[in-house]
């Protein structure tokens, strides 16, 4: 066997990163032993299909990568902040900014809205769980495995280098010959197929399991929003899917879909991609819009205005969506007809987008406005937002896009998209329902002060692409001499990224210090909101609802405080809960060898892996557990214990 | 969250700093097309600045006006549905300007895929531009010139760049004189481009298409007529001929520095969707006539097997992307 391939050329951050790998699972596999955490870890949350803690390790995953992301951007920030900087080479720096793309979209925005997905809908929705728990467990597994595997590309094999967007013929095996791209199409293939499943779920979870009263146009919007992000999710990601199994037939097999010989299409893949890749950006975003709209109702004590409005804006951006693609290779030579078409569906998104920040902008007026770290979060979502909303309608002038296509005009424009459009709702929304998930508030001093530095620090750090692009500064580039003139700009730029990281170090230090300090909450609703999933007890029972609300309204449980009327109105009953499975973990992990078997062409582990897949699969499928139902007096005594009453 | 003021009039004083717009290529056009695109930015600049301005005065008003106070503690916010007019008002609004932004993005898109309105009855000059690994060569079949990384252009004269690549995905662009455009390695694509100054502006690849990217720049050079002229006769005289073996040797290296050539490889290694029975053997009478830029069959293009042959050289029409395949050895 060539033991070569396995290996990433010599240099001290990688062997840096080795060791830090090493010494991590080292001290993990200790700790666990020495505390006798196994059993605990295996029974309480590898084999769970709980809907609340499956979240919980989608956030944890997604802060995990978050700081992975992080420190990629840090990277690629400290390489270009002065001319001819010797940090990275450029095979290097082509592989830090690949995977800080990949991470961020695929692996931190997307886990972390489908945690707070998976914590909060259920709950809002009033429901035990989601539709399918298990599959939802195995969409989690496959997510989590597939991310790891990526994430070993760094020291095993080396990364990919293609850019998160790996056009063809650049990624394929011609021009990219180390297994980069390999781990590239199978990573994302095998989270893919858990964010399919996520799909799936919760389109069955909020249609069928709403609370009784329930009407689709009473939902919260937050449900709202992530109903129609799991309707984009069911028709973007089969896209995906194809393109990634050719791109893996072209690396792996010797096919030609996407190379330049024998009738081979590079640009096919970039369709292909990007019929997939905008639908994503909304998967991110709607999800956002929604917690934004639950935040700021709750802190202006007013209902969400235009509610009819924010949900057909939605509906008309998810729409959109698949209409808009061509508008990422405007250059690619299509003609004045296809360019202006796009140039106009494009522009199109901005006006339901318009009526959003208007409906938002109106909610707040005549509220009475209190302003917590998760309301902050939101209000300077608004401004910042509409920036990258504004800068996009100007990238989808077809003719302007000439000039800014592939600059750092629009590494500025998606940073303002997504950073406040989808990051700071994420850590908004992290705040916000942190409460109802541990029992206790994040501390507020330390949530601000984080708030302040991420804020401010953001708009130094990107403010100064959109000048940088003008000037002719293209993305991805790894160095530029001085004469270019690129070098203050970049510097300054650099500084902001510094900036944002402490902010960051500040709000896991928050974690920890409320974890430690802060009072704890003991009547589940601490922030006097107005949804369902403040009408449990906080931290939630396992079967979140002893009794199933009955729901008149739109803001259920607000009407219910304010006009006394009892939500739950039925006596408790014996409860139906799923059992744990191990199943969904073993799936992931069999996934994974047979994922690093692909990637390095092993081809017998791989063949066996596959099999072993089949065979958990049949074993899933004729697993005849039905789960397990919890006796009415253990309902009662957990509630009584909830509420601070001895049993 | 007034602080939120002075943070952008922060931002606003760091775009004043700049040195000025001299450094901002994009917004410092030197010919038609680019001079259409800066207009055109800056027009949509403008409309996008009074957008923000509405939002961003509502905004302060509101969160001014509406934040909780010691004096507002019993105040009880109203329960509002939404307003039928406002809510079209909002919607409205956003169409006409999108709808006149859509009109000016076709308008100029039009002006841009096309020879300037200045230039229009003038015949262009004609310049394929193909890249390979992370070099520019630039094919004149006019003048029988073959230049790498670097281009000279007459000024006041439409130039029609034809692009190809022969690998990756690169993106021609020269900021001060126009937008940017693909070139591939299966379709030929066409960029208008017409400089009004004299002067040496920067042009680069702005693809992203592997390790040499960042440094794959060339110089364009826009000459008056008679310096052009004079440069076309200079280099008949002192440069040599390209052969098709240093053709082939050219691709394969990583990078290289300027070189001339007194022939084009055009015509021992036609452009795809542009053969060679549309050339003669030197490359000098060209069919300009095909320079559309609709997508061509790739059969034509990579066929299998190769068709019989005509000629010594359109045998097999495009051997140096074969070869190149075969030999290209990665990083």
């Amino acid at each position: 066997m060539d033991w070569d391939k396995f290996k990433v050329h010599g240099e001290p951050l990688i062997y840096g990163a080795m060791a830090s790998i090493v010494l991590a699972t080292i001290g993990i596999i200790v700790g666990l032993t020495y505390f006798k955490k196994w059993g605990y870890l295996w029974r309480e949350w590898l084999t769970t299909v709980d809907h609340k803690r499956i979240g919980i390790m989608y956030i944890l995953a997604a802060l995990l990568m978050l700081f992975r992301g992080g420190v990629d951007a840090m990277m690629m920030k400290l390489q270009t902040a002065a001319p001819d900087m010797k940090f990275l080479d450029s095979q290097h720096y082509n592989e830090v900014f690949t995977t800080h793309g990949l991470i961020m979209i695929l692996f931190m925005a997307m886990p972390f809205i489908i945690g707070l997905m998976n914590v909060i809908v259920p709950l809002q929705i009033g429901a035990r769980d989601v539709a399918f728990p298990r599959l939802n467990a195995v969409s989690f597994w496959l997510f989590f495995f597939g991310a790891m595997l990526l994430n070993i590309s760094f020291v095993i094999g080396g990364s990919p280098d293609a850019g998160w967007s790996a056009y063809f013929p650049l990624a394929s095996i011609e021009f990219s010959p180390t297994v980069g791209n390999n781990y590239y199409s199978l990573a994302l293939q095998i989270s893919g197929i858990g964010t399919l499943l996520t799909g799936v779920n919760f389109i069955v979870t909020i249609l069928k399991m709403r609370a009784p009263g329930m009407k689709l146009m009473k939902m919260p919007m937050f449900t709202w929003s992530v109903l129609i992000t799991n309707v984009i999710i069911v028709f973007a990601f089969p896209v995906l899917t194809v393109a990634l199994a050719l791109m893996m037939f072209d690396r792996l097999f010797g096919s030609q879909f996407f190379t330049m010989a024998n009738g081979g299409m590079d640009m096919l893949w970039a369709n292909l991609f990007w019929v997939w890749g905008h639908p994503e950006v909304y998967i991110v975003v709607l999800p956002a819009f929604g917690i934004y709209s639950e935040i700021i109702a709750t802190f202006s004590k007013k209902n969400l205005y235009g509610y009819t409005s924010m949900v057909f804006s939605m509906l008309i951006i998810s729409l959109l969506s698949f209409l808009v693609w061509a508008h990422h290779f405007y250059t690619m030579g299509q003609g004045v007809m296809v360019n202006s078409f796009f140039s106009i569906t494009t522009m199109a998104i901005a006006v339901p987008t318009g009526v959003k920040i208007f409906n938002w902008l109106f909610t707040l007026r005549k509220g009475r406005i209190t302003f917590t770290t998760p309301m902050l979060y939101t209000l300077a979502f608004i401004p910042i937002f509409t920036i990258g909303g504004v800068t996009g309608v100007m990238l989808a002038m077809a003719s302007a896009d000439y000039q800014y296509h592939n600059t750092m005009f629009l590494v500025a424009h998606f940073h303002y998209v997504l950073i406040p459009g989808a990051v700071f709702a994420v850590i908004a929304g992290f705040h916000y329902w942190f409460p109802k998930v541990f029992g206790f508030r994040l501390n507020e001093r330390l949530g601000k002060h984080a708030f302040w530095w991420i804020i401010i620090s953001f708009n130094v750090a990107f403010f100064p692409l959109f000048i940088l692009g003008l000037m002719g500064m293209t993305r991805r580039q790894y160095t530029y001499s001085a004469d270019t003139g690129f070098g203050p700009l970049s510097m300054l730029s650099f500084v902001g990224a510094v900036g944002l990281m402490i902010g960051f170090v500040i709000l896991v230090y928050n974690i920890y210090w409320s974890t430690r300090y802060e009072p704890r909450d003991t009547d589940g609703d601490p922030w006097d909101a107005r949804t369902l999933e403040w009408a449990t007890k906080s931290p939630i029972p396992a079967y979140n609802f002893a009794v199933v609300p009955t729901v008149k309204t739109r803001d259920a449980f607000w009407t219910s405080k304010m006009d006394k009327v009892p939500l739950f109105e039925d006596k408790i009953t014996k409860i139906h809960m799923p059992s744990n499975t191990g199943k969904p973990f073993i799936l992931g992990v069999i996934f994974f060898v047979a994922g690093f078997s692909l990637v390095f062409s092993l081809w017998i582990p791989a063949i066996i892996s596959g099999v072993g897949i089949l065979i958990v699969l049949a074993a899933m499928s004729f697993d005849r557990d039905h789960g397990f139902y919890i006796p009415v007096e253990e309902v009662i005594a957990t509630e009584k214990k909830l509420r601070g009453e001895t049993v | 969250m007034n602080k939120k003021g002075p943070l952008y009039a922060l931002f606003l004083s760091l775009i004043l700093l700049l040195p000025g717009c001299s450094s901002i290529a994009v917004l410092n056009p030197k010919g038609p097309a680019a001079r259409t695109l800066s207009d055109t930015i800056i027009l949509s600049i403008v409309v996008m600045l009074g957008v923000l301005a509405v939002v961003y005065i509502l905004y302060v008003f509101v969160l001014l006006k509406y934040r909780a106070k010691k004096s507002n503690e019993d105040y009880i916010p109203p329960h509002e549905e939404g307003n039928k007019w406002l809510e079209a008002i909002w919607i409205t609004i956003p169409i006409i300007i999108v709808a006149f932004l859509s009109v000016v993005t076709v308008k100029t898109t039009v002006d841009v895929e096309n020879v300037a309105a200045d230039y229009k009855d003038q015949k262009p000059l004609v310049i394929y531009a193909s890249s390979s690994n992370w070099k520019w060569h630039f094919s004149y079949p006019e003048e029988g010139i073959e230049t790498v990384n670097y281009v000279n252009i007459p000024v006041h004269r439409a130039v029609e760049f034809r692009l190809y690549s022969f690998g990756t995905i690169s993106s021609l662009w020269i900021p001060q004189l126009g937008g940017q455009k693909y070139a591939m390695s299966d379709m030929l694509t066409t960029l208008h481009l017409s400089a009004d100054t004299v002067g040496s502006y920067t042009g680069r690849n702005a693809n992203f298409n592997g390790k040499g990217f960042a440094h794959m720049e060339f110089e364009a050079l826009a000459m008056t007529d008679k310096d052009y002229q004079e440069w076309v006769k200079d280099v008949k005289e002192t440069a040599g001929p390209l052969t098709e073996d240093e053709f082939k040797n050219l691709l394969k290296m990583e990078y290289v520095g300027r070189k001339t050539y007194t022939n084009t490889h055009l015509s021992f290694s036609p452009p795809p969707g542009d053969h060679g029975d549309h050339m003669s053997n030197n490359g000098k009478e060209m069919d300009m006539d095909n320079g559309t830029t609709e997508h061509q069959d790739n059969k034509e293009i990579h066929p299998s097997p190769a068709p019989s042959s005509e000629t010594e050289f359109n045998s097999e029409p495009n051997p140096e992307l074969d070869e190149q395949s075969t030999t290209h050895e990665g990083h």
